[in-house]
This record gives structure tokens, C-alpha cells and sequence, in this order.
């Protein structure tokens, strides 16, 4: 569709753009970015036609792009501006019905049923249909914008130039913009080339990025090949960390700042714990970095406050959710800053155990009810419903973990609450095996993420044989303490 | 019925009304029967066709000329204070005009051309040089940019026809009265003079209506949207320089009625251009009949230059514009 050569050009005499070559297909939508000065934009232009190649070529379905005239340029290739004001006001329709310039010729240029189409066609897409009679200076920038989407729609063109459509506009707007047009090239196989501030923005829609440094090529590939760590932090020299997208294969990044917030480097001790009668709360100064499977917060994220609930052995509620957090409410707690998990333990049960390393603390917490204890291997064999009885086990360390160290520390803590289960011999009453856990075992892992560097957390690291060992000790020390209260030999 | 519908019944209906006053108001009244009954009142008939219908004629190609081309200017250089007065424009035909008038120059290939043909040229290089130096002095040519290159080239251009008037002696009195703007004692020549320019200066740019609407966006949108944007920016420049230099070359300068005329009609029936030239077109030569009637009846017998009335209008017009613009917080 369309093929860059060799491409050389800037403005007069200085050469901002270097032999940059790529192609893009039909109905692809190629992103470019760059920081400022990279010249992102001048390549458009000059793919545009606004400023003049040097050297090289581009070519539109194989011919070369000075051998077309104004106007059939203008039927191969429509161009979304950047948001400006204007000294004269059009009506919306006008203005998009200009958008049909290059369709029309002749003395009179009349009107013909495809350009009132075409327009009608644009307005819907753009949903600009109630604003027809407006004078574009009276509408929103968004919505100014979205007339100029609309003139380049009308204008029919199987390729469509933007350069940063989402400039100045909220994220409503940004997201109805480029979903408008992602939909035009899925559907109408309309060929998009965009330029772009937002990385994210760029990762999210585009099929394929292209990265310029300094005038040139830097990279171009799929989302996922161009927007890595390295690559980023090496052309916008700003350190940034990429993550997934929640919903999209797409990868997106975070920036990470320089500026240093005031930094507690206060060990986390048991000292952080409080038990009422009917809480075990844990307070940490700062947010920690959370893993967990707790009802409220679960997932990953930051988060001061732990709190484990009593609830009575009957409690049942059609949404725990929103119970869970009314209560955590009327307690007081936060809910942005709060993880919540429940059991049928008393509070009083709780194990706590502080375990020094060399270059931190860990703190565990385990509550431990087995009534409901499931061997995990055979849990295929036997119908089960979900009942009472939860070993609720939280692993909290000073030190900076790494992403595999938190996965790690939860394999490494469920081995051991197994291990502890197996020497209490607690079983399965369905089967009569030994049993792995119980049916609703929830775990939490919190780190400060200051001090000491953990890559890992296997079960012979520094860090892991503490995890093992105390995950072990509290687990059986919890059952044990079960055990008495349900008056069960042992 | 749209907009730009009533706009033509309104603004034919008032060309209509002011040819009609313009003929008949005067020291002689002249009775709108003399049109068709040409034997009852020799005199009368002497007047209309001899003296008033001329003016008026030449009144109207006038101000339809100032006025389409004002309107193009303004357009094209997205800038609502433009016109051929406030660009300078106007004073660099008055230079042909002078410059011609000065040393007797006639080409004999081009006969009675020869005025209105050095005045356009005149224009066309004016033009080039306001909008080059603008460029030169901010690459956006934001709207007092353009205004202050075409007054420090006013200013200039005048005192080149000053120097040229000291020079003469003689023919001061009628310079300094051509000058200042009139259509009166012209007669059908400066018609015939006129008439073949004006037509082609308003084909040209009412062939670029369109281009026109495209270019309020900029010259870059224009390109994108496919219109050619040298040639047709050329084509303008001529079309409005080859109008401004007519109405110089036949009744001096006269300002702001390109100004005015394109203004009030966007205010009245909306910035579409391929309205607004027509309009404008009309109207300037309805605004202009009038002035000329007013500049000769309302001092009688002592007659007023028109560009008086015109800058009186003008000048307040022109500021209201500025602080509109300034307020919405410029272009």
C-alpha cells in the first residue's frame, strides 16, 4: 500500500529524516514514536507531501509520490491535523463536506449523491450528526477534532495520515478518536500511519510501532518487539518498567521517577500486629507491595493495611464482597489501602512469628481452621461443597523482592503449610488420606521493597528457608492449637 | 429558503434600490421614467445617461471589485483585517497609476489599457512584497504581522507618489483629488477601461471559492485536502492584485470597503466563500453607489471625495474586528 525508500528530508537545508525505509500494508495501522526531536513529525510531513524529499522515494500502490497531482493524492491519502483555532467559523457540516474536495471537479463542482453520502457516512461514524448546523468554533476541542476525523472520512482515502490525534484531548476523547479509527481500518481496511506522544496510547492500537532516534530507524515490530525496557529507556533516556496490559497482549509502560520520597527504612516486626476480638490487623507505616488471594485487594498492588476477620461459622452472604467492605468500612479502614481476608478462627489463635535474615525481617502470620481439610490429589474423587475451615497464612518481608521472588515465596510457603499439615496428620475426612490444605487457603505475600536487593525465593535461598521454616512452625502450631480448642486428640 | 438564498434576493434587491438612487438623486431629479420615455425630457435623459450612469456603473465595478477581492485576501490570508487598502496593496497600484500618469507612459499594444495595466502590476508586486516580508518576520504571518508590513509599505509607497506629485507642478490639484478616491466626471471610457479586468479578476477567484474555504484552514490542510495550493494561491494573488488595480487605476484609492463589505456579509449570511465572493461582489457595488451619492449630495454643490465616506465607515469597522479578534483571543 504504501513504501518508503531510502527517505531523506527536513526543512531547507538541514536534514532532520535519514534514510529511513518501511512498508505498510492494507488495513495495518503502523504507530511512530520518538521523543521530541526525533523526527516523528517531519517524516509524516514528508510522507504527507507538505516538505520536500531530498532523497529517496515514497510510494503509494507502487507509484511515486510526486507523480501524483493535488487532488489524486488527496483521493489515496487523507491527513488528521493537529488541533488549531481558525480566524472564520464553518458550519460542522461544511466543513466536513470539504472533505469531498478532491472528489468533485468541474466549472460548477456540483454536488453529487456519493459526496452527500460519504458525508452523512462521516458524521455518523464520528457521532457528529446532532452538531450538523453548529459553527465549529462553538464546539469542544474534542469535539473540533472530531470534525476534522470526520473531513478526513468524507474524504474516502484508503490511507489516513495523524499526527498525535489525541494532542490536548481528555481520555474519553482519546479512546473514542482511535477507537473511531482502529474500527475504520478493521472494517473498510482503511491503511493508518499515526505519530504519537503516549507510548501506551501507541502499544495499545497500533499492529506494528516504529521507533526513530536521532532521524533514524531505532526499531520497528510488533508492539511487543519495540516497546521494551531497553529500547525505550535507551531513545527517551527516562528509566521506565513495562508491564502487560490487563485486557490486551499489548505491553505498557510505567515510569519509574529519580526523585527519592522520604525513605523509612524501619524493619517490619510483630510490633505491626494487633489482635482484637475479632481482627487480626497488621499496620505497616508504608504501603508494601502485596500478592495475595484475600477477598478485598486481592491480586497485586500497594497496600498498608492487612486485615484478617473473624467471621461466625455460619456466616453467609450472597455478595462477601460487598459485605466485607462495609464492614472494613464501618471499622474504619481504608479501602484503597487495605487487603481483607476471612476465617472462622478465634482471633486469639493466631500464630505470629518474627524470623530474622541477615539483611531484613520476615514476620508470618498463620490462622489455621482444618475442619475442611482437602488432600488435593484426590479431591477429583469426592463431591464436595464449599464449607468452614480455612488456613489463612501471611508472609511479610523488609527487603525488595523481585516479581519471581514473589511467586517463589508463595510456592515455597504452600510446601510448607503441606509439610505441616502431613506431620499433624490432618486428613481428608472424605477420602481418610493425609490432606494437602483446605478447600479456601488463602496466602498473602507483602514486601517493603526497600533495602536488600531478593531476586529469589526458592526453599534453599537466604530468604526461602526462612519462609519454609516458618510457614512450617506457625502452621503446626496453629493446627495444634486447633486441635485443642475442638478438643480432637492428637 | 437558505442562507445564502436570501442573501442574493436581499443583496440584488439593494444593488437594485441604490443604481436607482444613484441615477435619480441629485441637483436635477431625475425621474425613473426617463428609462423607457428617452423623448419627453432631453435633459433629463442627457444626464442619466451621460453623467449619472457612468458614475453609477463605475461606482459599482468599483466597490464589486474592492469588495470580492477583499473578501479573497482575507481568505487566503486567514486574516479578517485584511484588504486591499489595509495590505498596501491599494498604494502600490496608486504608484503604477502615478508612476504612469508621471511619465506620460503609453504602450501602444496596450492604448487606453495602459493605466490600469501598470496599476495591476503595480498591485501584484506589492502584494508579493507584503506577504514575502511577513513571512520573513513570523513564519505564522499572524494577523498584526500582515497589517503592520502593509502600513510601514503604505507609508513608503506614499511618500514615493508624494515625491512624484512635488515633482510635477502642474497636475497637482488633480492627483491629490484622484488620490483621494473619486468616480465622478469619468464617463464611459473609464467603464470600458475597467469592465474587461473586472470580469476576469472576479472569474479567477470565483473559480477558487472552493480552494478558498479549504485554505481558512491553512495552506497545509488545503494541501491535504487536494488543493493545488501554489497555482491556486497564484491565481488569487493575480485575480485580487488585477481587481485592486482596476478600481485604483479609475477612481483612486479608496479604503476599507473590501474591509467592510466581506465582513458584514459573513456576519449576515455566513463565511461559506463560495457565497461570501458573490455576495461581497454585489454588495461592494451597492456600499460604493451609495457612498458616491452620499459624497456628492451631502455638502452640495461642493462634493466630497468618496474615499471620506469610505474610510468614515471603514476606519470604526476595522477596529471592531481588531477587538473582536483580540478578545476570542486572536487567530
Amino acid at each position: 500500500m504504501l513504501k518508503v525508500e531510502n527517505l531523506s528530508g527536513g526543512y531547507n537545508d538541514r536534514l532532520i529524516v535519514e534514510n529511513v525505509s518501511f512498508e505498510v500494508e492494507k488495513g495495518e495501522m503502523l504507530g511512530i514514536l520518538g521523543p521530541n526531536g526525533s523526527g516523528k513529525s517531519t517524516l509524516l510531513k514528508i510522507i504527507s507531501g507538505i516538505l520536500h524529499m531530498v532523497s529517496g522515494d515514497v510510494l503509494i500502490d507502487g507509484k511515486s509520490l510526486k507523480s501524483y497531482s493535488s487532488k489524486e493524492l488527496a483521493k489515496k491519502m487523507a491527513v488528521l491535523p493537529q488541533l488549531h483555532s481558525h480566524a472564520f467559523s464553518h458550519t460542522v457540516r461544511d466543513t466536513i463536506g470539504l472533505g469531498r474536495y478532491p472528489h468533485q471537479s468541474g466549472l460548477f463542482s456540483s454536488w453529487s449523491d456519493a459526496d452527500e453520502r460519504a458525508v452523512v457516512e462521516a458524521m455518523k461514524l464520528t457521532a457528529m450528526e446532532k452538531y450538523e448546523h453548529q459553527m465549529l468554533d462553538l464546539l469542544s476541542g474534542g469535539e473540533q477534532q472530531r470534525v476534522f476525523v470526520a473531513q478526513a472520512l468524507a474524504q474516502q482515502a484508503p490511507i489516513l495520515l495523524l499526527d498525535e490525534p489525541t494532542n490536548h484531548l481528555d481520555i474519553a476523547h482519546q479512546k473514542q478518536l482511535l477507537d473511531t479509527i482502529k474500527t475504520q481500518a478493521i472494517e473498510k481496511g482503511i491503511t493508518v500511519i499515526s505519530v504519537f506522544h503516549d507510548i501506551n496510547l501507541a502499544s495499545l492500537y497500533c499492529d506494528r510501532l516504529l521507533l526513530m532516534d536521532q532521524g533514524k530507524i531505532e526499531v520497528i515490530g510488533a508492539p511487543h518487539e519495540v516497546v521494551t525496557t531497553h529500547q525505550i529507556e535507551k531513545v527517551y533516556k527516562a528509566r521506565i518498567s513495562t508491564n502487560p496490559h490487563p485486557e490486551r497482549p499489548k505491553p505498557q509502560i510505567t515510569i519509574l521517577p529519580e526523585v527519592q520520597e522520604k525513605n523509612n527504612d524501619k524493619l517490619i516486626t510483630t510490633e505491626n500486629f494487633r489482635v482484637t476480638g475479632d481482627l487480626v490487623v497488621f499496620q505497616a507505616e508504608h504501603q508494601l507491595k502485596t500478592w495475595s488471594s484475600a477477598v478485598i485487594n486481592a491480586g497485586s498492588g500497594w497496600y498498608k493495611t492487612f486485615v484478617n476477620r473473624r467471621v461466625d461459622a455460619n456466616y453467609a452472604c450472597d455478595n462477601v464482597q460487598e459485605e466485607m467492605l462495609e464492614f472494613l468500612a464501618n471499622k474504619g479502614f481504608s479501602e484503597t489501602e487495605t487487603v481483607g481476608m476471612m476465617t472462622a478462627v478465634n482471633t486469639k489463635d493466631v500464630v505470629i512469628k518474627e524470623y530474622d535474615i541477615p539483611f531484613g525481617s520476615i514476620v508470618i502470620m498463620v490462622t489455621a481452621g482444618v475442619g475442611n481439610a482437602v488432600d488435593v490429589s484426590r479431591a477429583h474423587e469426592v463431591e464436595m461443597l464449599p464449607a468452614i475451615g480455612t488456613i489463612n497464612t501471611w508472609i511479610i518481608i523488609s527487603g525488595e523482592l523481585s516479581d519471581e521472588a514473589f511467586i517463589q515465596a508463595v510456592i515455597t510457603a504452600t510446601e510448607a503449610k503441606t509439610k505441616a499439615l502431613t506431620f499433624e496428620q490432618v486428613k481428608d475426612p472424605r477420602t481418610g488420606t493425609i490432606a494437602t490444605g483446605t478447600s479456601t487457603d488463602s496466602v498473602l505475600v507483602a514486601a517493603t521493597q526497600k533495602g536488600a536487593h531478593i531476586q529469589y525465593a526458592g526453599p534453599i535461598t537466604e530468604i526461602g528457608k526462612k519462609i519454609g521454616l516458618g510457614v512450617y512452625e506457625c502452621t503446626v502450631e496453629a493446627i495444634q492449637i486447633y486441635k485443642k480448642a475442638k478438643g480432637w486428640d492428637s | 429558503m437558505s442562507k445564502a438564498m436570501i442573501g442574493y434576493i436581499l443583496s440584488i434587491a439593494a444593488l437594485i434600490v441604490a443604481i436607482w438612487l444613484g441615477v435619480s438623486v441629485g441637483s436635477v431629479k431625475v425621474p425613473i421614467s426617463t428609462f423607457w420615455n428617452t423623448e419627453a425630457d432631453a435633459i433629463a435623459t442627457n444626464i442619466l445617461w451621460q453623467i449619472r450612469m457612468p458614475r453609477v456603473v463605475l461606482a459599482g465595478l468599483v466597490g464589486a471589485s474592492l469588495a470580492i477581492a477583499g473578501a479573497a485576501f482575507q481568505a487566503l490570508l486567514k486574516n479578517p483585517l485584511a484588504d486591499p487598502y489595509t495590505l498596501g496593496v491599494s498604494s502600490g497600484a496608486s504608484v503604477g497609476a502615478v508612476t504612469t500618469l508621471f511619465f506620460g507612459i503609453s504602450v501602444p499594444f496596450l492604448g487606453i489599457y495602459t493605466l490600469p495595466v501598470f496599476s495591476m502590476i503595480g498591485a501584484l508586486v506589492t502584494m508579493f512584497l507584503v506577504i514575502t516580508f511577513a513571512k520573513l518576520v513570523d513564519r505564522a504571518m499572524k494577523m498584526e504581522t500582515i497589517i503592520l508590513t502593509g502600513i510601514i509599505f503604505s507609508s513608503f509607497l506614499g511618500s514615493v507618489i508624494s515625491l512624484m506629485i512635488a515633482l510635477t507642478g502642474e497636475e497637482l490639484r488633480q492627483i491629490i483629488s484622484w488620490l483621494l478616491g473619486s468616480v465622478s466626471m469619468r464617463g464611459w471610457s473609464y467603464v470600458q477601461m475597467a469592465l474587461p479586468f473586472v470580469i476576469i479578476g472576479t472569474f479567477l477567484l470565483w473559480l477558487n471559492r472552493r480552494e478558498l474555504n479549504a485554505m481558512l484552514f491553512g495552506e497545509e490542510r488545503a494541501k491535504h485536502l487536494g488543493v493545488d495550493v501554489k497555482k491556486r494561491k497564484m491565481m488569487i494573488l493575480i485575480g485580487g492584485s488585477m481587481l485592486t488595480g482596476t478600481a485604483v487605476a479609475v477612481s483612486g484609492t479608496i479604503g476599507f470597503v473590501g474591509l467592510v463589505v466581506p465582513h458584514i456579509t459573513r456576519l449576515l449570511f455566513g463565511s461559506d466563500n463560495r457565497h461570501v465572493l458573490p455576495l461581497s461582489f454585489i454588495n461592494g457595488a451597492a456600499l460604493l453607489i451609495v457612498c458616491d451619492l452620499v459624497s456628492r449630495t451631502i455638502i452640495s454643490p461642493t462634493e466630497l471625495p468618496i474615499g471620506v465616506i469610505t474610510s468614515f465607515i471603514g476606519a470604526p469597522v476595522f477596529a471592531f474586528i481588531f477587538f473582536r479578534q483580540r478578545k476570542k483571543g486572536g487567530i
